[in-house]
């Protein structure tokens, strides 16, 4: 089982936090900062396996994580899930928003949270991996995109000028923030 | 219409949406908090709106507040009333927020049930993605019982998109609802063999989920996995089941055997890295309870030694990492096939990498030998000096201690070695959490090898002489415990003391006031210890100068002592304090007080477990529980009791704690008895602490600085460098004298092959290099002590587990005994299916669904009757059936195991390796027949043909035991392998052929139940005999006028039911098919036809089987236990007047057999048992009764019916005749 899927950046940011066990808002927080105090003064060479962490789960948990750029992204797994099985998921969450969202970078996740946590929901569940095709997760998530823009119709124009506008300042945001060439893994595919 | 919607979206326009509002905060850094408290009270008024795009719009930004940690759960109605949204836009972001701020608390949650239940039959099929997805976030207990038969149904949705999430998730509506488990099961068993991979793979990580808690429940699963494991090729589902393997092995000894080819292919040509690794992970589990003496094991074995090798020497730091783990496994059970690769592993203890250094010190540990021991503790120590992070350093503390102490010190072989090495780890550098663990170390060596205990003595005095230079040093370091353990050595053996006037002035100095209490405490009994020897030497030296010039200065340091605030300080020095002024006056008199004095400390004294006081067996007569004195008024204020009771157990755990056994003795017997009695009092006495803290607060103020002034007023000498204190010898020292010493002993022994092989003396000594690791003989003869344990101590090592509340202990169920007709009822059937669902999407779904509920809380009531109903009988049954018998508890066992169906086909599948070991009486040839036996088997598909060919074989090989007609019995029946020494107990099936051609077989059994008077279930097993799907399965009868298939309201008399299922090749499943008699009197036989279509390369193709249905009149019996007074007045009421009786004869018959097919095939229920009679009851669906007395004649049964209807004792008399002499 997976007890929690946590994203942040370089900084200790928090830009996805899915718990598939109940804590409260304050211990969430902790917990964030406690991860990334753990893996933030790891080198990028050492192992991406981490026992301890005091907060979640206990002596069963492990912490899994891969560094992309500026993100880490951190899966706190139990015993039953397999240490590689859970990177190749990793790769599996990254590559699938980097084709959502056409060339994924930090400013997409922060933005779009909600977005990313719809598209985590067609691979993770409740704790349990879901889907590992990365062409079902990603066509399944623009299905429903599309389906959202359809209800929208034409109420929707006025709004998406209005976003349009709004973001006018957008492009001046850097946008340097690009993960790296994604190395292939074998596994899934 | 379309203009208003248009006015409404351009006004909110100018709303915040989510990027306005992360921008927002991006843009306002300094005052983030005041921007996000202005932004909440926006979102308020949004919410606040009737417009459903506004409120959608202001939960989403509540869901990213969230992430921030903001506290979002006062808006749950208001995410509740967004997820009501028509919507999917909306009700996806109110199912977003809801899945991330809602639990299993938040209360709001009971209003969702229809409205999730909506979503979840939605015909969008992305309405139930998300309603489930949400699901599996907050489910609560009731969530589940009400949706279980929606999830249910939603496992065999058309949408394999729908399927898969709904399978998944009712893994947590096991978890929180455990009664959905044994219902769902067969479902979810059906869908590991989906025909789409995604289902396929949900279904497997649920089971895996499962199986993982309680593995023995699975293991007749485990063929199913194994045709898995060796089609599929979906590398996540492999890695499950993998794993699920390495639970299931343990339990079952064959089935590692069987693993070995297929593991041993994967790990030969798999790719994936996380396969391979998990299939040695699996090998590795499955090898624990074998030991490498089967051939195919060690070479499988090697194989994955190799393979970890071969990972740990991979550059990358995570396969290094997974090695280094995978092998401390293997170290428990083939730590020689570890200490090969020690050169590899000691390579990483250098590695960057934190993870990857502590599991090579995991592996460390099961390495060392006496031999190498010393180097790698040296190794280790330069690591101690080296080592960045307190953690990490307490680790390799903690590995070092473990690594030396383990198997009773076993490879040390010089103490002196260990103690200096104990002693410098006080001195390490940095905070260290395990001060305590080196002292408890440095006693327990001193105190267990009596040689050492001269030079831990004087080691330990030289230590608390220099503790004023150190104790800065040790107070930083965590190490300060190890004062506690040096003044009690110095006390206790003092008379091994070179100087003990010294160590008593370094005792008295004024530092030790800045120690903790407990160590003063130790340091003031030992004072007296020491200072009684000093006395007694001076005595016989006729030094009376020396004698008085110590009490004189022992009374002028003690009574700072007696001042302090600890109470255990207190007393211990005021204690000290007045022997020492009875002595004084003694000496001011000339007299003598050595002997005196010295008698308070004699006695010998033993280690002792540390288990050995829990172990103290309880006198008769004594009740722990009970009050000694009337409890304390609960009147007091509570807080302030419980404090006071916390501060009681820590003086209480100081006195007690083992290490300081010892102190019990002579001199403090007094005292202690003194102290109990006070101790009473304070328990009893509420007021007595508050009056005592009062007293403490007065002699702070009065002449005591409290101890952290104290610390600040010394001023503390930082010494960054260690100290180098004359007299501590370094611990290389040891290691350069031991290999000086073994190279004198190899050159001993070279010489002397010299002198005996001549030429080959070269190579001779290497062998002897190799040789001689293990009798290596220590420095100094040792003795260590056993640990004492009490008298009456049980000698059992099980610790007395406390077992904490458990969520998967509910989950623990047999699975495999087929489900009652009670127990269906939670799923629907799929007649009932479509009607319900039907309802479901009427207008008025509110009332619907409390009639619904009302239906549940019937059914769930029946279940739980019938549930009780069967223990009942399992419990009245089985030791009746027994009775007669020569190995009852055997027998039970088999009873059950054999009640369990599971049985039959597992070991039918397992069948290749040999007999297990419940069967003791193997015969010579057996093993050669199972060998045989495992060449025709090893196609995992399971055959009935195959099966009768077994069950056969099964028959010879008891030949010897069982009887002919036992034999046919079990054929018939389909019976599992028989046990040669339970022949008394029969494998009963009640399951008949029905249908079967060379595709299809159909068997059936009935089923029927108090709760319906007129129904019963005709439950039909589809196995597919073919390597193709067969698609389409209908099932039809011709009604007569007595009995009817039940069919859909819609469907007409004649139609056929559809089968819900289809087979794919080779594999079974269960349909139930509901019937209705009028009449249950009489036996009913009933035409009928199974139309299924065969899916063939070149399409498909339509087949038909015609059946005759012959539904017996124990169809409609139920069983129903009856006591017997109620069996008495039943015969006495006058109701029952029909009579028949027969008599059988069958003169091999066993009269328990007997029973236990009446029981079995005519639902019957033993009464009582009297001998050779027994009398037996049971009544039908209509609540007819029938009585039977059976009895035992020569040559056979003599059985006595009476009931109240006569044509139904009839007919069941025909079925008993026929039961028995079957």
């Amino acid at each position: 089982m997976i007890k929690a899927i946590l994203v942040f950046n370089n900084h200790g940011k928090s830009r996805l936090q899915k718990f598939y066990q109940h804590y409260s808002e304050d211990v969430q927080q902790q917990i964030i900062r406690e991860t990334f105090h753990l893996v933030s003064r790891r080198d990028d060479n050492v192992c991406s396996f981490l026992e301890g962490g005091t907060l979640i789960g206990g002596s069963d948990y492990k912490l899994i994580y891969r560094h992309y750029a500026t993100l880490y992204f951190v899966f706190c797994v139990d015993s039953s899930e397999s240490e590689l099985g859970i990177l190749d998921l990793i790769q599996v969450f990254v590559e699938s928003l980097d084709r959502c969202f056409e060339n994924v970078c930090e400013l997409d996740l922060i933005f779009h949270v909600d977005k990313v946590h719809h598209i985590l929901s067609e691979i993770v569940m409740g704790g349990m991996v879901l889907e590992t095709n990365m062409n079902e997760i990603v066509t399944k998530f623009l299905e429903q995109d599309k389906l959202e823009k359809s209800e929208a119709g034409l109420s929707a124009a006025p709004a998406k000028a209005a976003a349009a506008i709004k973001s006018i300042d957008l492009p001046s945001l850097p946008k340097d923030l690009k993960l790296p060439d994604l190395p292939k893994l074998p596994t899934f595919r | 219409m379309a203009l208003r919607k248009v006015k409404a979206s351009v006004d909110r326009i100018f709303d915040k949406n989510l990027q306005d509002l992360v921008r927002g905060i991006r843009n306002h850094k300094e005052d983030e908090a005041h921007f996000i408290s202005q932004c909440i009270d926006e979102i308020k008024v949004e919410l606040k709106q009737e417009n459903l795009a506004v409120k959608a719009n202001a939960v989403n930004k509540l869901a990213y507040l969230q992430m921030l940690g903001y506290d979002i759960s006062w808006a749950a109605f208001n995410i509740i009333e967004v997820m009501s949204s028509p919507k999917f836009t909306y009700k996806r972001i109110g199912y977003y927020a809801a899945a991330q701020s809602f639990h299993s608390e938040t209360d709001v949650l009971m209003l969702t049930t229809n409205m999730i239940r909506k979503d979840l039959n939605s015909q969008n099929g992305f309405d139930a993605g998300i309603a489930i997805n949400g699901l599996s976030c907050f489910i609560t207990s009731d969530l589940a019982r009400d949706l279980a038969s929606d999830i249910m149904s939603l496992m065999s949705s058309i949408r394999p998109y729908t399927r898969k999430r709904a399978v998944l998730v009712s893994y947590k509506i096991f978890l929180s609802y455990p009664e959905a488990l044994r219902p769902a099961f067969p479902r979810l068993k059906e869908k590991l063999e989906d025909p789409d991979s995604g289902v396929q793979s949900a279904a497997v990580n649920v089971i895996c989920e499962l199986a993982r808690k309680n593995p023995k429940n699975y293991l007749s699963l485990a063929p199913v996995f194994f045709k898995l494991m060796t089609s599929s090729t979906n590398n996540w589902v492999l890695i499950k089941i993998i794993k699920l393997f390495g639970a299931l092995t343990p339990l079952e000894p064959r089935l590692g055997k069987k693993l070995i080819e297929p593991l041993t292919n994967l790990i030969h040509n798999t790719s994936a890295m996380s396969l391979l690794y998990e299939c040695i992970n699996t090998v590795i589990q499955g090898m624990q309870d074998h030991g490498s003496s089967i051939q195919g094991h060690s070479n499988l074995m090697k194989l994955c030694v190799q393979k970890l090798r071969i990972l740990i020497e991979d550059a990358d730091q995570n396969l290094k990492y997974l090695g280094l783990l995978a092998m401390s496994r293997i170290l428990k059970t083939h730590p020689k096939a570890v200490q090969a690769h020690k050169d590899l592993i000691l390579q990483c203890l250098d590695d960057r990498d934190e993870s990857i250094r502590l599991r090579a010190l995991d592996l460390l540990f099961g390495m060392v030998s006496k031999k190498n021991l010393m180097e790698i503790v040296k190794k280790l120590m330069v690591h101690v000096e080296k080592a960045d992070g307190a953690q990490y350093r307490d680790e390799l503390l903690l590995k070092i201690i473990e690594i030396c102490s383990q198997n009773n010190f076993q490879y040390i072989t010089n103490f002196e070695w260990y103690i200096t090495v104990l002693v410098e780890l006080t001195r390490i550098d940095g905070a260290s959490r395990h001060g305590s663990l080196v002292s408890s170390q440095i006693q327990d060596v001193a105190i267990r090898v009596k040689s050492i205990r001269e030079f831990a003595a004087n080691q330990m005095a030289n230590l608390l002489e220099n503790a004023h230079a150190i104790s800065g040093q040790l107070k930083r370091n965590g190490m300060q415990e190890v004062l506690d353990a040096a003044a009690y050595i110095c006390g206790e053996f003092a008379e091994l003391l070179d100087n003990p006037d010294i160590v008593i002035r370094a005792m008295l100095r004024p530092r030790v006031l800045a120690f903790p209490s407990h160590i003063q405490a130790t340091y003031i009994q030992n004072l007296l210890k020491i200072y009684s020897l000093a006395v007694q030497d001076s005595e016989n030296e006729n030094d009376k100068e020396r004698a008085i010039a110590l009490t004189q200065s022992l009374l002028e340091k003690l009574p700072t002592l007696v001042q302090s605030s600890n109470l255990e300080v207190q007393e211990r020095a005021s204690c000290s304090l007045a022997i020492l002024k009875y002595v004084e006056k003694l000496q001011a008199k000339d007299l003598p007080v050595s002997e005196e004095l010295s008698s308070l400390f004699k006695g010998e004294l033993n280690p002792v477990a540390p288990k050995a006081q829990r172990k103290v067996p309880v006198p008769e007569g004594l009740d722990l529980d009970a009050w000694i004195n009337d409890p304390p008024s609960s009147s007091e204020d509570e807080e302030e009791e419980q404090k006071k009771k916390m501060d009681f157990n820590e003086t209480y755990n100081e006195i007690y704690s083992p290490t300081r056994e010892k102190q019990k003795e002579l001199s403090t017997e007094e005292i202690q008895k003194k102290r109990e009695e006070r101790r009473i009092e304070q328990a009893s006495n509420p007021n007595y602490l508050v009056t005592a803290k009062k007293q403490k607060k007065v002699k702070h103020d009065g002449y005591q600085k409290p101890d952290a002034e104290d610390d600040s007023s010394v001023a503390e000498i930082d010494i960054s460098i260690p100290l180098h204190v004359p007299g501590l010898p370094s611990s290389e020292r040891y290691l350069r004298m031991e290999q000086e010493r073994r190279r004198r002993h190899q050159a001993e022994k070279a010489v002397k092959k010299k002198k005996q092989g001549g030429k080959k003396g070269k190579k001779k000594r290497q062998v002897v290099d190799e040789d001689d690791d293990e009798d290596l003989d220590p420095v100094h003869q040792v003795e260590i002590t056993q640990e004492e344990m009490p008298e009456g101590a049980l000698k059992t090592d099980s610790e007395d587990e406390t077992t904490s509340a458990d969520p998967y202990k509910a989950l623990d169920m047999d699975l495999d005994s087929p489900l009652t007709a009670a127990e269906v009822l939670p799923v629907p059937k799929h007649r009932q299916v479509s009607e319900k669902l039907k309802v479901a999407e009427s207008e008025d779904a509110a009332p619907v669904v409390k009639e619904k509920r009302k239906h549940k809380k019937k059914e769930k009531k029946h279940k739980k009757k019938s549930r009780k109903h069967t223990e009942n009988l399992l419990a009245e049954e089985e030791p009746q059936l027994v009775n007669g018998d020569d190995i009852p508890s055997e027998a039970v066992k088999s009873a059950k195991q054999n009640n369990e169906e599971k049985g039959d086909d597992l070991s039918f599948w397992l069948s290749n390796a040999e007999r297990t070991q419940k069967e003791q009486a193997p015969v010579n040839g057996d093993v050669g027949d199972a060998e045989e036996d495992a060449t025709i088997d090893e196609e995992p598909g399971v055959v009935e043909k195959k099966k009768r060919h077994k069950k056969k074989k099964e028959g010879k090989k008891h030949k010897k035991h069982s009887r002919k007609e036992e034999v046919e019995e079990q054929d018939e029946n389909g019976g599992a392998i028989n046990n040669g020494q339970v022949e008394d107990l029969l494998q009963l099936q009640s399951y008949k052929l029905l249908a079967e051609n060379k595709q299809l077989r159909v068997d059936f059994e009935t089923r029927a139940s108090h709760m319906e008077e007129r129904k019963f279930v005709v439950s039909c097993v589809f196995t597919n005999l073919t390597d193709k799907h067969i698609k389409g399965i209908e099932f039809n009868v011709l009604d007569t006028l007595n009995t009817k298939l039940v069919r859909d309201s819609s469907k007409n008399s004649h139609d056929a039911v559809p089968i819900p299922f289809s087979l794919p090749p080779l594999s079974r499943n269960e349909c139930q098919l509901q019937m209705t008699a009028a009449s249950v009197t009489m036996p009913q036989r009933m035409r009928g036809t199974v139309t299924y279509m065969l899916a063939e390369k070149d399409g498909t193709s339509q087949e038909k089987i015609d059946f005759k249905l012959h539904i017996p009149c124990s169809a409609y019996l139920v069983t129903k236990p009856c006591s017997s007074s109620n069996f008495t007045k039943l015969l006495s009421s006058g109701d029952i007047t029909d009579k028949s009786s027969l008599r059988i004869t069958a003169p091999d018959l066993k009269f328990n057999q007997a029973l236990q097919k009446l029981c079995f095939f005519l639902k019957f229920c033993v009464v009582e048992q009297v001998g050779d009679s027994a009398s037996l009851y049971t009544s039908s669906i209509q609540r007819h009764h029938i009585c039977l007395l059976v009895k035992v004649v020569p040559n056979g049964l003599s059985v006595d019916g009476k009931s109240d209807n006569s044509t139904l004792l009839s007919n069941i008399m025909d079925q008993v005749k026929d039961v028995i002499s079957a």
